[in-house]
Parts: C-alpha cells; sequence; structure tokens
C-alpha cells in the first residue's frame, strides 16, 4: 500500500521532475564535463586531456579577477544597502495614512517600467554628451566642482554609478515585499507596546524586525543571488566591452568566453560558470543558516 | 484606584461611510471604586473595547475626562498611568519566551525606576507564580494552551503593579470548562493583588458569576450599573431585562387596565401605574403552576437540562420567542387540563415596561 502511493507520487512528480533533469540538472553536468576537458576545440569538438587546467587559467585571467572584485563590491554594497533604503522607504510608507496607496504605487512604478527606460534616465542623469556632461555634472558644477566622467571616468565614479543603478532597479521590489510585511504584523502588538511604554525605536528593534525577518532573510538571500549573477545592467551602462571597461562582472566573463570578441572557450567559461555557481551556493548556505539561528533564537 | 469618567465621550468616523459619525462611546458619567471587580457587559459593537481604550490611553477621548482616584489622566499617555492590559487575543509576542514576555514591560522602565536584570526576574517570578505559570518560563506562546496564554498575558499585565488593570474579553477564545477555572483564576488573582479591575465581556454569565459590580451598555450609552444580583432584580429597562439571565426572560405584549395588568384576558396583578399599553417580562423563575392560577399557557413539553426542569409552553401574546419558558421545581407536578397550564406569578420576578420609552414601570 504504502509503495504503491510512493509510486504514484513519483509519477505526478514525474513532468516536473523531467524539465528539471532536462534544463537543470543536465545542462549542470555538462558544464562540470566541459570545465574539465582541457584545450577543447570547438570546430573538431574534440579535446585533449582531463583536468583542472580551466580552473587555472580562469583563475590567473586578469579579467576574470576584475570580475570577480566587480561583482563582490557590487554585492557587498547593493544589498545591505538597497534593503536597508527599502526598510526605510517602507516604514515611513506605513506611517503615513493618507496617499498611502499612491505612494505606494509611485515606489513600485519603476519596477514595471523598461529597463530600456530606466538606462535612458540614467544616461541622461550621468553621461557626457557632445551638449552636456549630465545631469548631475550640472549641479556638481553649480557648487562649483570639477565635471566627473561617470561612464567612462575613474573606477570608482564607475562603481558609484553601477552599485546605484541596481540599487535603483531593485528597489521597488524590496519596497513592495516590505510593505506588506509591514502591513502583515497585527496592530494589537504596537498597542500592547503603546501600553507597556515602549519607545518607538525599541518597538521597532524588538518586535517589528523580528516579525518582519523572514520577509528580509528572504530579500537578503534573492538579493545576493541575483547581484551575484548581475550582467545586463553594465552592459546598459558602459556598453558590451565590459572587460576594456574594467566594469565586467562573472556572468559578463562567461559571456565573453563564449561569446564575445574573445568567444569560442567554452571550458574557460565553464569553468568560470562552476566558480560562480561554487560562490552563489556557499553563500545561499550561510545566509540559510544565519537566518535559521536568528529564527530560532 | 477609583476610576472617575466624567461625561466620556468617544466618536469615530464610520469605517463605511465617511460622512457618519460612529459614537462607541456616549457620555459616560461614573465612578468605579476602589479595588472593585467590573464586568463591563453589552453586545458586540456596542463601544466595550472602545471604553478599555479610553481608560488605558490608546484613545483620546473625543469629550469628557478620566481620573484616576484625584489625577486627571485624560491626557497622559498610556506608560504614565498605572494600567496593565489584557488584549483580546492575548498579544503575547510570539519571538519571545514567557519570561522575555513579562519581562518586557519591565526593561522599558526609565530613571529611577530602572531595574537590574535580578530584579526584573524576580519579579517576573513573582507574578508567574500569581497566575501559576511559574513552571513554563521558557517556552515560547506557541508552546502553551490557550488558557495558559491567557495567564502569561495577565502576569505580563500585571508585573508592573499597575493601580488598573483592564481585561478585553479574556475568555473569548477558551472552551467551556477551561473558561469557568480560568474565570475563578482572575477572580482569585483580583482578590489577592485588591487591584482595580475591569474586564470587558459580552456573556451575561461569566460577568454576573465573578464580578462585585456590572456594567451594561448598548450602542455607546450606558444602560444600568450595579451589583450583578441588583441588575438582574431591578433592571431599569427592557434592554437590561433581556441581556442579563438565561434562559433569557419571556417578553409579552400586555396593558394596564384600570390598575390591573393584563396579558391578553388573563388578569395576572395589581399596578398602579395609568392605563397604557406594556411589555411584561417574566423570568423563567418567576413562574408558579397552579390549578387557579391567572395566567393561561398552551401546554408543550418538558424539557430537563441537568438540574432544571423547565415548562414549554406557548402563549400568542410572548413576543420574545415562539415558545414561553418555565423553570419550576422538579418535584412540582404539571397539572395541564386541555391542553392548558396556568401560572401564578412570583411577586419581584416579572417586570412591567413602558411600551414609549422601554423603561421599567413601578407596580
Ligand atoms: N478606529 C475606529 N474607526 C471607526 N469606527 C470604530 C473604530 N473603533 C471602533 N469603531 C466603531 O465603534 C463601535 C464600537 O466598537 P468596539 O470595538 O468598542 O465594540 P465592542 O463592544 O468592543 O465590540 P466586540 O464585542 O465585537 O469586541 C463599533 O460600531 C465600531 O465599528
Ligand atoms: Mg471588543
Amino acid at each position: 500500500m504504502h509503495n504503491k502511493n510512493n509510486l504514484k507520487g513519483w509519477l505526478y512528480l514525474l513532468p516536473a521532475l523531467v524539465f528539471v533533469g532536462v534544463f537543470m540538472v543536465y545542462p549542470l553536468i555538462d558544464v562540470m564535463v566541459y570545465s574539465v576537458e582541457e584545450g577543447y576545440n570547438f570546430a573538431s569538438q574534440s579535446y585533449n586531456g582531463v583536468g583542472l587546467y580551466n580552473y587555472s587559467y580562469v583563475l590567473h585571467d586578469p579579467y576574470f579577477l576584475q570580475a570577480i572584485k566587480n561583482t563582490f563590491i557590487l554585492v557587498m554594497i547593493t544589498v545591505p544597502l538597497s534593503t536597508t533604503i527599502a526598510l526605510l522607504i517602507s516604514l515611513a510608507l506605513n506611517s503615513i495614512s493618507k496617499l498611502k496607496d499612491l505612494f505606494q504605487t509611485i515606489f513600485f512604478l519603476p519596477y514595471v517600467t523598461n529597463t530600456l527606460a530606466v538606462g535612458l534616465v540614467f544616461m541622461i542623469l550621468f553621461k557626457k554628451t557632445a551638449y552636456s556632461d549630465g545631469l548631475i555634472n550640472m549641479f556638481v558644477n553649480l557648487f562649483g566642482g570639477r565635471s566627473i566622467d561617470f561612464i567612462t571616468g575613474s573606477y570608482s565614479a564607475k562603481m558609484f554609478v553601477m552599485c546605484l543603478y541596481t540599487i535603483w532597479v531593485v528597489l521597488p521590489f524590496k519596497i513592495l515585499i516590505l510593505t506588506s510585511a509591514l502591513a502583515s504584523v497585527p496592530k494589537v502588538y504596537y498597542s500592547a507596546a503603546e501600553v507597556d511604554g515602549t519607545g518607538s525605536f525599541r518597538t521597532f528593534y524588538k518586535i517589528t524586525l523580528p516579525m518582519i525577518s523572514p520577509m528580509i532573510f528572504y530579500l537578503v538571500i534573492t538579493g545576493f543571488i541575483g547581484a551575484f549573477k548581475a550582467y545586463s545592467d553594465e552592459v546598459a551602462l558602459f556598453g558590451t566591452d565590459l572587460n576594456s571597461a574594467g566594469m565586467n562582472t562573472i556572468v559578463g566573463y562567461i559571456y565573453d568566453m563564449l561569446y564575445g570578441n574573445s568567444g569560442g572557450y567554452p571550458s574557460f567559461a565553464s569553468a568560470a560558470a562552476i566558480i560562480l555557481f561554487a560562490i552563489v551556493l556557499t553563500i545561499t548556505v550561510i545566509n540559510l543558516m544565519v537566518s535559521r539561528k536568528v529564527a530560532v533564537k | 484606584m477609583k476610576i472617575v469618567l466624567e461625561h466620556l465621550t468617544k466618536q469615530f468616523i464610520s469605517r463605511h461611510d465617511a460622512n457618519e459619525i460612529v459614537t462607541a462611546v456616549n457620555d459616560f458619567d461614573f465612578e468605579i471604586p476602589d479595588g472593585k471587580l467590573v464586568g463591563l457587559l453589552g453586545p458586540s459593537g456596542c463601544g466595550k473595547s472602545t471604553t478599555l481604550n479610553l481608560i488605558c490611553g490608546l484613545e483620546v477621548p473625543t469629550e469628557g475626562k478620566i481620573y484616576f482616584g484625584d489625577l486627571d489622566v485624560t491626557n497622559l499617555p498610556p506608560e504614565n498611568r498605572g494600567v496593565g492590559m489584557v488584549f483580546q487575543n492575548y498579544a503575547l509576542y510570539p519571538h519571545f519566551t514567557v519570561r522575555q514576555n513579562i519581562v518586557f514591560p519591565l526593561e522599558n522602565l526609565k530613571g529611577e525606576e530602572k531595574m537590574t536584570r535580578e530584579q526584573m526576574n524576580e519579579k517576573a517570578m513573582e507574578v508567574a507564580k500569581l497566575v501559576q505559570i511559574d513552571t513554563l518560563m521558557e517556552r515560547k506562546p506557541s508552546e502553551l494552551s490557550g488558557g495558559q496564554q491567557q495567564r502569561v498575558a495577565i502576569a505580563r499585565a500585571l508585573v508592573k503593579t499597575p493601580g488598573v488593570l483592564l481585561l478585553d474579553e479574556p475568555l473569548s477564545n477558551l472552551d467551556a470548562r477551561l473558561r469557568l477555572q480560568t474565570r475563578e483564576q482572575i477572580r482569585r488573582i483580583q482578590k489577592e493583588t485588591g487591584i482595580t479591575t475591569i474586564f470587558v465581556t459580552h456573556d451575561q454569565e461569566e460577568a454576573m458569576s465573578i464580578s462585585d459590580l456590572i456594567i451594561v451598555m448598548k450602542d455607546g450609552v450606558m444602560q444600568q450599573m450595579g451589583e450583578p444580583q441588583d441588575v438582574y432584580n431591578h433592571p431599569v429597562n427592557l434592554f437590561v431585562a433581556k441581556f442579563l439571565g438565561t434562559p433569557a426572560i419571556n417578553v409579552f405584549d400586555g396593558e394596564i387596565k384600570n390598575k390591573k395588568l393584563y396579558i391578553g384576558d388573563d388578569c395576572i396583578g395589581k399596578c398602579d401605574a395609568d392605563d397604557q399599553e406594556v411589555y411584561v417580562g417574566i423570568r423563567p423563575e418567576g413562574f408558579i403552576p397552579s390549578e387557579k392560577g391567572s395566567l393561561k399557557c398552551r401546554f408543550d413539553r418538558i424539557e430537563t437540562t441537568g438540574r432544571d426542569t423547565s415548562v414549554v409552553c406557548h402563549n400568542e401574546h410572548c413576543i420574545s420567542d415562539e415558545d414561553v419558558r418555565a423553570i419550576v421545581d422538579s418535584d412540582e407536578k404539571i397539572v395541564h387540563k386541555d391542553g392548558i397550564t396556568r401560572f401564578d406569578l412570583r411577586k419581584g420576578k416579572y417586570h412591567i415596561f413602558s411600551k414609549k420609552d422601554e423603561k421599567v414601570i413601578d407596580a
């Protein structure tokens, strides 16, 4: 009886398992296989050995190291910052009563707006053209500063724009999640806290934060994963040749290895992809462990 | 601490229609004596919770004043009033243990009142013992039964030794047996601490059984206040008479004619008031079966529930329910001739109300 039921269960799962197998597990294994095949030749589909040379090559490639550095800076700055800013905005939204819906809509608009439109806005803000140095530089000039080249200038200026852009793009979704998380905290807890004379900061820290912590962890985990996979936003800002701009990301490097100017190296790309996979996996496991520990506490 | 409400009124803008104003509490003007357990009683939506919220300071009155003792607390924030509040669904913080929940109000204390960790734990243990949850201190609220959660909530409300304890429907989430137990606990805790306590309920039996005083309200208006038995025996209007007592009072259409009180053609007693149409409310225990009784009813059946024997019969003038219910002695013989039972009425167990304003008329 038990076995029969088990079989039935697996049968129901079969379609999903087939899809997961074909589109997730098989490619992953395939990429792993590629990544250890040395001297793979695209035209003849042959290779001359198995080993870790691809990994060694990638890990010694200055472009890859630059990409790793960029990605880590991006992740470490944008995830905490965007989550904090989203939380502050959500708290503000939650505390106003008038026009709340209107503001919520306004803050959510960028989420449904085309990325290209957002890119355009950033161009107007930051890009130097024949006619102007960009809106931000106009202000910089107004206060007596010299124009900064955000798109082709110094590394820190470019990194600044890149982080700002990423935060801007991920903010609406986080605000949406956090405002609904805040709204779902039962009002009676705040009444109880008020009767007990709890200050507003303590109320936030001791009551609100623990109650919305599952949502915050969700945002942090998906935020990390999303930021590690960043690529398209960088292209939108700095163009396709990210390596020479010094603004490449890990995914960008993988793409370049496959199809870019230096393309045609699936083995190197695979090795880089596996390294990215390992990084994301590690970070996610750490995140989950931390969140579980905090939740138990 | 005695609580004085002076012309206290609270109005809300209606949730449904912004142009409509709901008067949740209408001109409350009375005094709750020190150290009493007071039951605030009324149907759903009559403003009980709003009254408690006004007293504890979560709501600001539209008009009127509140005094604790001689101190005007109308404009004091909740934490400066010295009140403890138990919310309807307890509002225990789910991520804290029982101990952390109880200690939480103490951690908020500032200045001179500030306590050391040991003092806090000691104090928490003291109230936990009082409500008998001292063995559950390290559990989370989700690991407790409803009755235990209830007691944790009371402990948290008591830990700052408030002058006033407020409980909003403290028993409504408990099953019948636990309700009985818990209400006795509340009674005991109140007696031991001597804290002036107001508890809200819409269950009249609950209020009657443990309160020193009950306050009956309807649609934001205080109807009557007094000792439970007194209010039961001398209701000031039809609403109070109907609200108190199970089984409920039987209400009949009646008439006063020439100083005599009639239900239909049956003259059931004398009355000094002027001739008029009235309601007659007869408590179930107010019927005395008697062969020569003045009130005639069509006999239907006899019901025995536990220790009560009730005679169920019909009378076309009864408007409260299709059945007239009379509780009688179990060894009383019920005689019915041609399907008609006759009753005499027990003095003081029936009340006459004017049809105009439903106020009581003295017999
Ligand atoms: N914040 C508010 N805004 C608008 N109307 C309110 C508000 N709070 C209460 N009311 C209204 O005031 C009236 C009294 O509400 P209250 O919660 O005090 O009733 P209650 O006696 O506690 O009822 P219940 O037994 O159902 O808890 C109701 O008509 C309610 O709709
Ligand atoms: Mg209520």
